[in-house]
């Protein structure tokens, strides 16, 4: 009998570490895209709290926690990133299970947003671009949700499909983010 | 050019995909008659000057966009979610009105 084998995302093609810059993959756990029905944004959000206990995040914005997040992924959407979603939030939104349909890389150092800044054209600067922040963009033409976690930690998810291409953009960002700073 | 998404506020235009004339969002109703659905269909302004299209923000949050624009100055003058102004809404207005 064939034996399968689950492999995450970006299973050997990401853990990288250029100049001071780190990329990981991260692993989310569930994966569930939430969409709420028209006038239960309110209940939704309610629920969630009882639930998972966070909010629902504004546009741009994400609440929980890390283990239990959600991010704000576009019109009318958020993804739940963590648990199983309780069974309860179906009554307000539609669930979609993601877990398998994004690929999650974590980049971290002190020049990461310049590394971010070379693949994307939104704008990423301190007083714009602040923790907890996060957006629906373009990553070298790929639709990407870019969330800033930390001062110098970002959270980048791409389709899985691209897993192999962001982690190449990635890569050639970092080694030219490095050139630059060496010496 | 810079088109401001409702939703998420000033973007580059390359997270935007271009639909064409919002004469798409009034369509006629079934029986309007030959005239006015090939109207609908088949005829568009191309005025040098102000113009209101649909754009999509596609790389973005996915809203559908109305964005009143100038052709001549590239200028935009107005954006608001497509879903606010079939309501006749019309709220959260974007765009820089300079």
């Amino acid at each position: 009998m064939t034996r399968l084998a689950a492999r995450t995302p970006l299973q050997g093609l990401l853990s990288l570490t250029v100049g001071d810059q780190t990329v990981t993959e991260a692993d989310c756990g569930f994966m569930t895209s939430i969409a709420p029905w028209r006038g239960q944004d309110a209940a939704l959000s309610e629920a969630l709290k009882a639930a998972h206990g966070m909010s629902a995040p504004g546009p741009g914005r994400i609440t929980g926690r890390e283990g239990a997040r959600a991010i704000w992924f576009g019109q009318r959407m958020i993804l739940l990133a963590g648990p199983a979603p309780d069974p309860s939030l179906a009554a307000h939104a539609a669930l979609t299970d993601q877990s398998d349909a994004w690929a999650v890389a974590r980049l971290q150092g002190p020049q990461a947003r310049e590394v971010l800044m070379r693949l994307t054209p939104i704008d990423l600067r301190d007083g714009v671009f602040k923790n907890g922040h996060t957006a629906r963009t373009d990553l070298r033409h790929m639709m990407a949700s870019i969330t800033r976690l930390g001062g110098q930690s970002y959270q980048i998810m791409v389709f899985r499909a691209f897993a192999q291409t962001l982690a190449h953009d990635l890569q050639v960002a970092m080694e030219g983010v490095a050139a630059r700073h060496e010496g | 050019m810079r088109i401001t998404c409702p939703v998420c506020g000033e973007r580059d235009r390359r997270e935007f995909h271009y639909k064409g004339d919002a004469v798409a969002l009034n369509r006629p109703d079934p029986d309007a008659g030959d005239a006015a659905w090939d109207d609908y269909i088949h005829t568009r302004d191309n005025p040098a000057g102000e113009t209101r299209d649909l754009w999509y923000h596609e790389t973005g949050c996915a809203a559908w966009i109305v964005v009143t624009r100038n052709t001549v100055s590239h200028e935009v003058l107005d954006t608001r979610l497509a879903s606010d102004v079939v309501r006749g809404a019309g709220k959260r207005g974007g765009g820089v009105r300079k």
